[in-house]
């Protein structure tokens, strides 16, 4: 066989249905040029609408206390911490796509990174609200942050807490980059493409002078690169520090090694079902999908697939090292967790991320669209339910009876958490409206017509 | 686009005035927080007026009258106590007795009405601070308040923030001396204070902590 050769193989094509390159541009850029139909102004008002519920909650917070949530003894971190890893997970698979797959060079990705990144930094966004304002007097919040102070007073270096804002500030800061950096490409193509002065100066502004020379090119694609290679070790490292939140703690139940990758896991699986849910309503209602085909769908259908088995496996893990460990207190975490006071929040879980993804092992079910948007759906409950089983259920159960208690939301629990998709939501829906949800050039560059030997006789 | 620029040239140079910008407000709040609004910065030198233009410098410095014998409670209890007009009374009977000053102390004495004094050293309710443990450490009164001796009016001189206070307590050895020197205004520190200081902290079981309760009570 001649190996100095490379090997002709037909690769299946990533755009799909005859696309030329201004059709791509036509295609991403109409949503954002064309008027705003009439769903989106409703989706605008009720996003709105929740967003004024979150800050009402917040204020009336901070005005009246940390007390009009259900914390108390011995349950002292409640839905704000559940909702704050909650939503920092979901961020992750946008990282993930953006930037390892980038790495690994896998180009099916192009399609759905701009969506996703846009959905990390959102999400972010949310999660930096809840440690926000879960300190209760927001205006001692600066504590948090290492500043020189006359009280020579400085975080405790050695609290997990302190690491946890380092890396949720340099991962929400790196995403931010990231997301505009790829951005600079489209936003010319906009600029360029603007029928206003208004919109010519706005896009313009934001494309950084970008006039698509090859020597810029040059230096946007190192540029690119390099921030691939620092946002990827941020997809593993955010999530392990989060999960050292509990796991530097003594907790029966939080105390495990297995809590860095397990959370990991965890927040890859949560983010995959959260790009599958909000990509498949935008592809059906943006007409893209001959962008975003089946093949992009059925990947992130396996990968779903994957990361909940990873899941399941950890929960799995934990009931045995309790068992193992022979640690009595263990032990007893874990049979409590699976049968006692919380154990309607733990099969909830059990049965939306181990259970229902095991669709996805048939291909019958990896191209059901709507089978695919309520797994989504359930991932993302059953996602909730992991952090909150693992905040309250160890705490709820002391290690002495008497301070036994059984932890309820108040409204304004509920309500914020509520209003925090507001927050999502209003970001998303101004993201659909004003940006190309679609990465426009890197759709483009996977495209045959890219190949410079494209057309040229073998 | 040639020829049809949206931008003026000088908007090339934005970015950077915009990211020095940035980074210079931010180091503006921190200084603003850091220096600014620290008590070396707002509580130093506060030198209030007096009702009795009271001379430290005369009184400790040049008649040597020694701290402790109008600050009676300094060793033996958490507050050194501001003296009763009885105490001025014990000399001003007979000395200076037609000065305008003196015949308001002698009126605030037959009336049996404290004169009102002004506090000059302050600290929040919230800090707690005993100037006995200090003083049986072997801590003088001058780490802390300065050349009283030398002072016409009092004023404070040193910050008495939460970093001062934590500055001694991380490290006491070279603010330590013998008991007897302690309200010496004139003590000087001698050139073995490090081994001197190791010695008095055994002796004195000198030992400060640095958690929460020990001053936030």
């Amino acid at each position: 066989m001649n190996t100095t050769v490379d090997l002709e193989v037909k690769r299946r094509p990533l755009v799909t249905g005859n696309q030329t390159f201004e059709s791509i541009s036509d295609i991403v850029c109409k949503p954002v040029e064309a008027t705003p139909p009439k769903w989106w102004h409703i989706a605008l008002l009720g996003s709105i609408t929740l967003l004024a519920l979150l800050m009402s909650m917040i204020g009336y917070l901070v005005w009246e206390g940390i007390g009009v949530w259900g914390l108390n003894n011995p349950v002292g971190w409640g839905w704000a911490i559940v909702n704050f890893v909650f939503w920092v997970g979901i961020g992750h698979a946008g990282t993930l796509i953006s930037a390892i797959l980038f790495l690994f060079r896998q180009k099916w990705r192009t399609s759905i990174n701009r969506f996703a990144e846009a959905m990390t930094v959102f999400a972010v966004i949310c999660a930096l609200v809840f440690p926000g304002i879960h300190v209760g007097r927001i205006w001692m919040a600066y504590f948090m942050f290492p500043i020189p102070n006359s009280m020579a007073m400085w975080p405790n270096f050695r609290s997990a807490l302190l690491w946890d804002v380092f890396a949720v500030g340099t991962y929400f800061t790196v995403s931010l980059l990231f997301w505009y950096v790829g951005l600079l490409p489209d936003l010319a193509t906009l600029r360029d493409r603007a029928k206003t002065k208004t919109k010519k100066i706005v896009y313009g502004l934001f494309a950084l002078g970008w006039r698509g020379s090859s020597r810029q090119w040059h230096h946007y694609e190192k540029a690119y690169m390099i921030l691939a290679a620092i946002a990827t070790p941020l997809v593993l490292s955010v999530h392990s520090i989060v999960s050292f939140d509990f796991a530097t703690s003594q907790l029966p139940g939080w105390h495990t090694t297995i809590f860095p990758p397990y959370f990991v896991a965890g927040a890859v699986f949560s983010g995959f079902a959260m790009v599958l849910t909000l990509l498949l309503i935008a592809r059906q209602i943006f007409n893209m999908k001959e962008l975003v085909t089946m093949r992009h769908l059925e990947n992130m259908c396996k990968f779903i697939l994957a990361t909940g088995m990873m899941v399941g496996y950890a929960y799995a893990m934990e009931f045995f090292m309790a068992w193992y460990s022979g640690n009595p207190y263990e032990q007893f975490a874990f049979t409590n967790r699976a049968f006692g006071n919380y154990a309607w929040a733990y099969w909830i879980m059990v049965s939306c991320n181990v259970l229902s993804p095991q669709f996805f092992w048939f291909k019958r079910f990896r191209n059901n669209i709507k089978l695919m948007w309520v797994i989504s759906i359930f991932v993302n409950i059953g996602m909730w339910f992991e952090r909150f089983v693992i905040t309250v259920t160890s705490l709820s159960r002391d290690f002495l009876p008497s301070s036994w208690g059984y932890y309820s939301p108040t409204f304004v629990d509920v309500c914020t958490f509520i209003g925090s998709f507001g927050l999502f939501f209003t970001l998303f829906l101004l993201f659909l409206k004003f940006l190309p949800m679609v990465a426009i050039s890197e759709v483009k560059g996977v495209m045959p017509e890219a190949n410079p030997h494209h057309k040229e006789a073998h | 686009m040639s020829g049809h620029n949206i931008f003026p040239k000088w908007s090339n140079k934005l970015p950077a005035f915009i990211l020095a910008g940035l980074l210079g407000a931010g180091s503006v709040v921190v200084v603003i927080f850091w220096y600014w609004f620290s008590p070396a910065n707002l509580n130093v030198g506060y030198q209030p007026k007096q009702p009795i233009p009271y001379s430290h410098r005369l009184h400790a410095g040049e008649l040597g009258i020694d701290c402790r014998y109008c600050h009676t409670g300094v060793e033996k209890s958490p507050t050194a106590g501001i003296p009763p007009t009885e105490t001025c009374m014990n000399c001003h009977k007979l000395i200076k007795k037609n000065s305008p000053h003196i015949i308001k102390l002698r009126e605030s004495f037959s009336k049996n009405v404290p004169i009102e004094w002004v506090r000059v050293h302050q600290l929040p309710d919230y800090a707690y601070f005993d100037h006995s443990r200090h003083i049986n450490s072997g801590v003088s009164c001058v780490s802390c308040h300065g050349r009283i001796d030398q002072m016409e009016t009092v004023r404070q001189v040193k910050p008495l923030s939460m970093g001062w206070c934590l500055d001694c307590h991380r490290d006491p050895v070279p603010h330590l001396r013998p008991k007897s020197e302690v309200t010496n205004m004139d003590w000087v520190t001698p050139s073995n204070q490090e081994e001197e200081g190791l010695k008095l902290k055994a002796l004195y079981h000198v030992n400060p902590r640095e958690d929460c309760t020990t001053c936030h009570r």
